[in-house]
């Protein structure tokens, strides 16, 4: 994981200083809510990083928060439904709209900016229709109880949308760096026809990716629903698919396909909810917030870029001195 | 510094380095005006790297260049172009976007409508004829890039060059991708310029058209002249001896014993050629060349059979089964294998390291519950690497740094270490050197003497007698003729590739 270093000590770095600068980074309660972000951004940027490891990109997500986050109240308050069974219809919605974006891509070949383009109008539209433009609350969570303290709760102290990103994070590391899938995945984006020569079934490959980044969008959805308290369908979500995509890219996915690793989606999300609370904590204007966060993203991908081109060169050098007598 | 008066191009005692690699050293070399000089040379024995201090791409560290008698130091592609060397690549870089005119005159288009200097299109398309005159090439300065043959392309830059009034021309492997009809008549286009005091340095891989076209061949070997050959003296074995140091042992010479025939295609129809069923068969053990023009439906019926395109009928059968092959993992399954054509494009993964290209068809056998085994994975890799001979520094590296035959073979090996019974090969050998095709050739026999089922499929003459114990031979989809072992010759194969008794010297041939 020896790309992973530089975001990493990015990221260490950045968070010594602004804890130097201001000790209250450190206090509990900002320790706590910063992970509880880092954990909502964090689980639906891997999805996002799957499918720009096979050179598409998924604009959808933040309307997608949207849609969810509103059929999931009304499911909840208003349709008076059990809560296992809201969930179980908001995952299952949200893995069918990425599998509908991965139909589209494979068997049309449309490019994916445009399907998810039109995600992202669509879904935002549809929740301002189904909730009348008006903010859908929960209310006193009256019959969800557990949910709401589940999805707002912590363990030992650590707030649950974190664990389940550990968890979460945990398993596609191991089905992206060490499973049959994730070789297959990296291949596909980094050379569709030649990995259709191997015998990969390319489209059932990069449709999957969609599916996965729909599935994650969705546990994504329900807790920021639940953060959020409310869902207001014309602003909820919105841009957040930015920070996956930014957040993916940081942790080394090209957009041109075929590289990725989930460390670094991972600690790309953490750097970028570190940056928002650096914002905050040092009385930046947050009027900047976004100035601050592009500087930094910008920074971040050009480093990467020169060092890549060393290791590129390094990498030919060895080979030559192997040719050489 | 050699100041004869025919001579164009002088350059001695050219010396590059690669970071620790000495590429060049003290290379001379020379051009009369109006000589065509063949360079050869294996790959890595320097001579593209002399062709691009040639061209402005890189600065020589040492040595002196001088055209037309005038010491110069060359320093960009442009200062080239303006010197009068035209580079023409191996691969073509016309803008397909354009028409031909348009390609010709890039970027010194004629202008109109004073200030607000468009393009004259009239004046364009004029200026353009003349050089397309000069080349035979019997095209409409109109005809959209897209819809020339690769033949026609290279001409429409041959052109380019000449409107640039290019004194010397660089050809880099200008035949790798023709067929023989086209080479052909790519060699007249040569001798012609020659005629009109162009001079032309040509390399080339396949010695005899250099025997047919060179009046002088400058042989590299590691990065030093080897030797120089003119008139009479340039022969086949001679320049062989040249670039490898020593004799090269012919490909081993096809076992004649004849199997039962064992895998059999029947009207094969593909989607390019969707009115020519096709039906043929071969034997195991057997190497069953296929020749064509370019487009005559040879890739496209192998990529049908093995399931990469969708077939539109047709059935494929083997030792008597027939197998439902609809994509490729099902082809690979019934240890059907096709090896792509373009190894970049298609037969590899550049990005992606030896280890990872090796294993990719058969991930499935080197994991457990999904999990990729990697100890299994590095034991494979190890295991053909040395069966292969691929020279790599190590498993972990990235394909894409290799030399283009070390590339091939990890292409071979990908489907080697999966025991084939019928393997499809698609230009095994295009663009590698002597001493790599030599490897390739025995691995093939090896593979048919092993029981393997072989089609290969060449546009290489030489390589399709020399390895072939029979040759298909297709024109436009259909299967004009085949020929045995005994009756092999290029005349018989030429005549049936251009369309067989009926319709010979129609078709691509009288353009």
């Amino acid at each position: 994981m020896k790309k992973d270093l530089g975001i990493l000590l990015v990221f260490v770095v950045l968070c010594l200083v602004l804890a130097l600068l201001n000790p209250r980074f450190l206090c509990a309660t900002n320790l706590q809510n910063t992970a509880r972000l880092v954990g909502m951004f964090g689980i639906f940027s891997i999805g996002i990083g799957f499918v720009i490891i096979t050179g598409g990109i998924d604009l959808s997500s933040g309307s997608l928060f949207s849609l969810l986050g509103v059929l999931l109240c009304l499911g909840l308050v208003d349709w008076q439904l059990p809560w296992p069974l809201v969930v179980a219809a908001v995952l299952g919605l949200g893995g069918l709209l990425g599998w509908f974006h991965g139909l589209v891509v494979t068997r049309l070949g449309i490019q994916p900016f445009i399907v998810t383009l039109c995600g992202l109008l669509w879904y935002r539209g549809m929740a301002n229709f189904l909730a009348d433009d008006s903010t859908k609350g929960f209310g006193n969570c009256q019959g969800f109880e557990t949910l709401a303290a589940f999805a707002t709760g912590n363990v030992l102290g650590v707030p649950v949308p974190f664990v389940l990103l550990c968890v979460i994070g945990a398993g596609a590391w191991v089905v992206l760096h060490r499973s049959v899938y994730g070789r297959y995945l990296l291949a596909v984006g980094k050379n569709e026809e030649a990995a259709r020569f191997s015998g990969v079934n390319t489209k059932r490959i990069i449709t999957s990716a969609y599916v996965i980044s729909g599935l994650l969008g969705a546990v994504s959805a329900v807790f920021f629903a639940f953060y959020a308290n409310a869902v207001q369908p014309s602003s909820h979500g919105s841009f957040y698919e930015l920070f996956g995509i930014a957040a993916a890219v940081l942790g080394g996915c090209s957009l041109r396909g075929g590289e990725g690793s989930v460390v670094g989606v991972l600690i790309g999300a953490a750097l970028l909810q570190v940056l928002k609370n650096l914002v905050n904590l040092l009385g930046i204007r947050s009027s900047l917030d976004f100035a601050v966060m592009g500087t930094v993203i910008f920074l971040g991908v050009v480093i990467d870029e020169i060092l890549k081109r060393h290791r590129h060169q390094r990498g030919l050098r060895k080979v030559q001195e192997a040719d050489s007598p | 510094m050699v100041t004869a008066d025919d001579t164009i191009l002088s350059m001695c005692g050219i010396d590059k380095r690669f970071s620790g690699v000495h590429a060049l050293r003290s290379v001379r070399l020379t051009v009369r005006r109006g000589e065509v000089l063949a360079l050869i040379g294996e790959n890595g024995a320097g001579k593209s790297t002399l062709m691009n201090i040639l061209g402005g791409v890189i600065q020589p560290d040492a040595g002196r260049m001088a055209i037309d008698g005038r010491e110069d130091v060359i320093r960009d592609v442009s200062h080239a172009m303006a010197l009068g060397v035209a580079f023409i690549h191996q691969e073509l870089n016309s803008l397909d976007n354009l028409d031909v005119a348009g390609n010709v005159f890039l970027g010194r288009e004629p202008r109109c409508w004073g200030p607000l200097r468009l393009i004259d299109r009239h004046r364009l398309h004029a200026a353009t004829v003349p050089y397309l005159e000069r080349l035979g090439l019997a095209v409409h300065p109109d005809t959209p890039m897209a819809s020339l043959s690769l033949a026609q392309r290279q001409q429409v830059e041959i052109a380019r060059a000449l409107a640039l009034e290019a004194r010397l021309l660089i050809m880099d492997e200008p035949t790798s991708s023709l067929t023989p009809a086209e080479t052909g008549r790519l060699l007249q286009v040569i001798r012609d310029l020659r005629e009109t005091g162009v001079s032309v340095i040509y390399i080339s891989h396949r010695l005899s058209e250099v025997e047919q076209i060179a009046d002088r061949v400058e042989v590299l070997r590691d990065g030093q002249n080897a030797g120089s050959l003119s008139g009479k003296a340039i022969q086949h074995k001679a320049m062989v001896r040249l670039m490898v140091g020593r004799d090269l042992d012919v490909p081993a010479g096809p076992s004649l014993q004849t199997t039962a025939e064992c895998l059999h295609v029947q009207d094969l129809r593909t989607q390019a050629y969707p009115h020519t069923p096709i039906s043929f068969s071969a034997a195991q053990g057997q190497i069953v060349g296929f020749a064509g023009l370019v487009g005559a439906g040879r890739s496209e019926m192998a990529r049908a059979i093995c399931g990469m395109d969708a077939k539109l009928s047709g059935t494929v059968s083997l030792a008597g089964h027939t197998l439902r092959i609809e994509r490729v993992r099902d082809a690979i399954a019934h240890g059907v294998y096709l090896v792509p054509e373009d190894r970049r494009q298609s037969g590899l993964i550049v990005e992606m390291t030896v280890r990872e290209n090796i294993t990719l068809p058969n991930l499935a056998r080197y994991s457990r519950a999904g999990l990729i085994d990697r100890a299994q994975e590095a034991d494979v890799t190890e295991r053909e690497c040395r069966a292969l001979n691929v020279v790599t520094p190590s498993p972990e590296t990235q394909v894409g740094h290799l030399s283009g035959g070390n590339q091939q073979k990890i292409v071979l090996s990908k489907w080697l270490s999966m025991e084939p019974k019928v393997a499809f090969f698609d230009e095994p050998t295009r663009g590698i050197d002597i001493g790599a095709k030599a490897d390739i050739y025995r691995l093939i026999r090896q593979l048919a003497d092993g029981g393997v089922v072989i089609v290969m499929i060449s546009s290489d003459m030489e390589e399709l007698l020399a390895v072939s114990d029979r040759i298909v031979v297709m024109h436009e989809g259909r299967i004009t003729g085949t020929v045995d072992r005994q009756a092999f010759s290029e005349e018989t194969i030429m005549h049936l590739a251009v369309g067989g008794p009926d319709d010979g010297g129609s078709g691509r041939m009288s353009l």
